[in-house]
């Protein structure tokens, strides 16, 4: 079922938002080479709970870490654990908080030092899709332009897009209805209308779209190896049009600052 | 965290297959004579049919509805799917 969230369910989770992206801040500045994924999942979770608020992922169908991070050729949901980040590594970083018992969840791609061109070629064109995506997200728009606008942006710079993985509605539950693939057709889809929040979240591959998890049941790769990028926001519909509830004011799409919500409405 | 993809991709697909399907006309279902061969379990009945094939049959729904009481040798009517010609529908109980 997908319910709508009244202002003040939205104003609620801007505030979860702001934890979510105060941590998220936090970890992409301490991505270096040389410090353990589990060190930053320490960070996550001790930032999130400074915050008052719940890591969303820890215990989540028994996920054990309060970040998702998944490097290279890992698309999403990694497991935080020893492996120490090397010079050149693409580090996607997936992070949720429950504050109040509303959700926001919010991903990012960061490259671990000095990465090739390639590389940071990835990550421009997956941080512009999930501005392309958010940039639908209007009153009257259907959820299959959201996903058009993604896999067309991808695709013509010769990019995979993730079927598999889709995302999905936000609100008390980290996945809600509806799901929101990545890719689609114009016009086709389930009609945005005012409230509805969503977590858009374009995972794009530098070779082919095909994925495998690895046998910890959780940690998706590219089935051909190659790197993958992944970028996420927490986004309401609105009249006045999407509103980024994650977002933040380091590393974002130069284009995304429209969607920062009214200032006023953060009480 | 992303998703893991399930259950119905898009209603609006999905219905749209639905109402696909529906429009054609049901195949026919091939109607043969047979003899109550043996009851088994859940209202399933092991029928001989007047070709001499042995076929698995269920009782339609119409005539548990009416408690018909069908026993071995009763001949009875049975509807063949076509797809699946072992298995069959008890239509009718022949007085």
């Amino acid at each position: 079922m997908v319910t709508l969230k009244s202002p003040r369910e939205i104003d609620l989770m801007r505030r979860s938002g702001k934890i979510t992206s105060r941590v998220l801040t936090e970890l992409m500045k301490a991505a270096r080479p040389g410090i353990a994924t589990s060190e930053l999942d320490r960070l996550a979770e001790h930032g999130i709970r400074q915050g008052g608020g719940i890591p969303t992922f820890k215990g989540y169908n028994g996920f054990p870490g309060s970040i998702c991070a998944s490097v290279n050729a890992e698309v999403v949901h990694g497991i935080p654990g020893s492996r120490v980040l090397r010079e050149g590594d693409l580090l996607s970083i997936d992070i949720g908080t429950t504050l109040d018992g509303y959700v926001s969840d919010s991903a990012v791609t960061v490259p671990v030092g000095a990465v090739s061109d390639a590389a940071q070629r990835l990550l421009e064109v997956t941080q512009e899709c999930l501005t392309i995506g958010i940039a639908q997200m209007q009153n009257g728009k259907r959820l299959g332009d959201i996903g058009a606008a993604v896999q067309d942006h991808a695709e013509r710079h010769g990019y995979g897009v993730v079927r598999e993985l889709v995302g999905h509605g936000v609100g008390r539950e980290m996945h809600e209805e509806p799901q929101v693939p990545n890719y689609g057709k114009p016009g086709t889809g389930m009609e945005l209308r005012p409230g509805l929040v969503l977590a858009i979240e374009p995972m794009i591959t530098q070779g082919r779209p095909g994925i495998r998890i690895l046998d910890d049941g959780w940690t998706v790769v590219t089935a051909d190896g190659k790197l993958a990028a992944h970028f996420e926001h927490t986004i309401a519909v609105t009249d006045d049009g999407p509103k980024i509830l994650t977002l933040r004011d380091y590393g974002e799409h130069p284009g995304i600052e429209r969607y920062r919500p009214p200032r006023e409405a953060i009480a | 965290m992303a998703r893991r993809r399930g259950g119905r991709p898009s209603r609006g697909k999905a219905t749209a297959e639905k109402a696909a399907k529906t429009a054609t006309p049901k195949e026919e279902a091939i109607e043969v004579e047979g003899t109550i061969v043996e009851p088994l379990p859940n209202a399933m009945f092991k029928v001989e049919l007047t070709t001499g094939h042995r076929v698995l049959a269920h009782v339609s729904g119409k005539i548990r509805m009416h408690f018909i009481r069908i026993l071995p040798g009763d001949r009875v009517l049975v509807e063949l799917s076509p797809y699946d010609l072992t298995h069959g529908r008890i239509t009718y109980r022949y007085k």
